[in-house]
C-alpha cells in the first residue's frame, strides 16, 4: 500500500509527518533543527529518500540540510549563496536603490530527473542551482540581471523568490513568482527570463497594469497541462491558458480573493484550491471561519469547504508555501497554519482533520507519495 | 607580544553558542589549533576549516563581516569590533582563558 510523507517546515523546526494511504493515522517525527526558521523542505522525485532542507536563523544566517535516508539522519550542504558579478541595486522600500543582499533561502526544488540537481528561490530575489547535491550552489544570473531588475521592490515579508515550477513538458522551461516582482519565465533553462504579468491588475503600485512590480504570491500547475497556469496574487486569483502570456481573473464567488497558496487537484487539472483571507491588513480568515476553496472549473466558481475546519473563533493564516496535494485516488489534500495545526482531507478536500495541532506556526508543507 | 601569539602554534579554547555546537556537532566549548598569529580572524578560520559546518554561521561568507547578532567577548572583554587581524589577549593564546561566540539576546 502507497505510504505518504509530509514535509513540514515551520518557525522553530521541521517535522515529518507519515502515513499509509489511508492518511488516518499519523506518526510524528520532529522537531528537526529545533530553534531555527524552516521556510522549506522538498524531496527528489528521483530520489524520495533525499530531502533538502532551507534552514535558517536572524543569528547564525542561511544551512542547508541534505537527507539521504528520508529524513532520518540529516547532514549540512553547501551554504554559499553567491551573486555572480556585481549584484547592483533594486529599489528600496523608500524608492531609493538598495544593493542586493541575500538573506535565505525561501523554496527549494529538486529537478525531476537528478537527485543532485536543485533549484533555490532566495531573498533577495535570484535563482540559484546545485548539480552536486547541494554541496555548491551557482546563480543563474540571467534572472537579476534582466532589465527591470533594478525598479523591482520587497514586499512586506522582504524580496523573495517564493515559486519555482518547471514545466514537466518542455525541457529548459522555468517559471518563478518574486515579491514583489511578479511572475516571470525562462525558456532556455534559466539564461534568460521574461516578466509574465500581462493582464495582472495592482492598484497598489503607481501603473496597475506595469509590466513588473505584482505582488505574486504563488503560481501552481497541473503536470498534464503545463501551459495553464493558477496565481494567487496580493488581490485577485488568476489564471493563464499560455504559459503566463496573459492573464485572467478567476475570483469569481469567493468571500475574499486576498489569499496566499494556491494549488491543483492531482487527478483533475481544472479543480484548484485557495484558502481566502480577509484582507492584505487582516491576515486571517473572513469572519473567523476557515475555509477552502474548491473550485472543479478552473476557476470563478468556488464552493467553501468546511467539514472539519473550524467554523468559529479561528484567526491564523495559511502561508504561500503551506499547502501540497499528494498523488493518491482520491488526492490528499494539505494544509498548515500560523497556529501550528497541519490538516488533512484524503477524499480531495470534502472532509479535514487535523494531523497535529499545536506546531510552532507553519510556514511550508509538501508531501511525497511513496510506495 | 608573546611567541605564540606572533607565529606558533596555538590551542584556542572557543565556546560556542548552543544551536552553533549542535550544528557542528560537538559539546562544550571546543579546542582549536591555530598556526601562526593569533587573531580573530585565524581562530575563526581555523574553527570553520574543523568544522565547515560552521561555514556562513558566524561570518558571511561573502563579505566575511560578522554576523549582526552575534558578538565575540574575551577576559571580559567585548571584542566585536577589533580588527580581525588584530592579536587576541595573552591568556586567550595561552589557554588560560576561551574565546567566546554570544548570540544576542533577542527575540527568540
Amino acid at each position: 500500500m502507497s505510504r505518504v510523507r509530509v514535509l513540514v517546515g515551520t518557525r522553530k523546526g521541521a517535522f515529518l509527518l507519515t502515513s499509509d494511504g489511508k492518511r488516518a493515522s499519523w506518526e510524528v517525527s520532529g522537531p528537526h533543527f529545533g530553534g531555527w526558521e524552516i521556510y522549506h523542505l522538498k524531496g527528489s522525485p528521483a530520489d524520495p529518500d533525499r530531502l533538502y532542507a532551507s534552514q535558517s536563523s536572524g543569528w547564525f544566517g542561511q544551512v542547508i540540510q541534505r537527507s539521504s535516508d528520508g529524513g532520518k539522519t540529516w547532514e549540512t550542504a553547501g551554504n554559499k549563496f553567491a551573486y555572480q558579478g556585481v549584484p547592483g541595486t533594486h529599489l528600496w522600500y523608500d524608492g531609493t536603490p538598495h544593493p542586493w543582499e541575500f538573506a535565505r533561502v525561501w523554496h527549494l526544488e529538486p529537478a525531476p530527473g537528478d537527485p543532485d540537481t536543485v533549484y533555490a528561490g532566495v531573498e533577495d530575489a535570484a535563482l540559484f542551482k546545485t548539480t552536486d547535491g547541494g554541496r555548491s550552489w551557482q546563480e543563474l544570473p540571467g534572472l537579476r540581471q534582466h532589465r527591470s531588475a533594478g525598479l523591482w521592490q520587497p514586499g512586506a515579508g522582504g524580496m523573495c523568490l517564493h515559486t519555482i515550477l518547471l514545466d514537466p513538458a518542455r525541457s529548459g522551461r522555468i517559471f518563478v513568482a518574486i515579491s514583489a516582482a511578479g511572475a516571470f519565465r525562462s525558456d532556455d533553462g534559466g539564461q534568460t527570463w521574461l516578466p509574465i504579468n500581462k493582464g495582472l491588475q495592482s492598484e497598489g503600485i503607481p501603473d496597475p497594469t506595469a509590466e513588473v512590480g505584482h505582488c505574486v504570491h504563488r503560481i501552481a500547475m497541473h503536470r498534464s497541462r503545463p501551459d495553464v497556469l493558477f496565481m494567487q496574487k496580493h488581490w485577485d486569483v488568476m489564471r493563464s491558458d499560455d504559459g503566463g502570456g496573459s492573464w485572467r481573473e478567476v475570483s469569481g464567488n469567493l468571500p475574499s480573493d486576498f489569499g496566499f497558496p494556491i494549488d491543483v487537484h492531482a487527478h483533475e487539472p481544472e479543480t484548484i484550491y485557495v484558502v481566502p483571507i480577509k484582507s492584505d491588513s487582516e491576515h486571517y480568515p473572513p469572519d473567523g471561519k476557515l475555509r477552502v476553496y474548491r473550485s472543479r472549473t478552473g476557476g470563478n466558481e468556488w464552493e467553501a469547504l468546511t467539514n472539519g475546519l473550524p467554523q468559529r473563533d479561528c484567526y491564523v493564516n495559511v502561508l504561500r508555501d503551506a499547502m501540497a496535494i499528494d498523488a493518491l485516488d482520491p488526492c490528499g489534500v494539505y494544509f498548515g497554519t500560523t497556529g501550528g495545526q497541519v490538516y488533512v482531507s484524503a477524499d480531495a478536500g470534502d472532509r479535514w482533520a487535523p494531523i497535529v495541532q499545536h506546531l510552532p506556526a507553519v510556514v511550508s508543507v509538501e508531501v511525497q507519495t511513496l510506495p | 607580544m608573546s611567541a605564540a601569539g606572533a607565529a606558533g602554534r596555538a590551542v584556542i579554547r572557543v565556546v560556542l553558542p548552543a544551536h552553533l555546537r549542535t550544528l557542528a556537532r560537538v559539546d562544550g566549548e571546543v579546542k582549536i589549533e591555530v598556526e601562526g598569529p593569533v587573531t580573530q580572524q585565524s581562530v575563526l578560520t581555523a574553527l570553520e576549516a574543523r568544522y565547515p559546518a560552521l561555514l556562513g554561521t558566524i561570518r558571511d561568507q561573502v563579505t566575511q563581516r560578522r554576523r549582526p547578532f552575534l558578538r565575540f567577548f574575551a577576559c571580559e572583554e567585548d571584542l566585536s569590533n577589533e580588527a580581525s587581524d588584530a592579536l587576541l589577549p595573552e591568556a586567550v593564546i595561552a589557554g588560560a582563558e576561551p574565546y567566546l561566540v554570544v548570540g544576542a539576546m533577542a527575540g527568540g
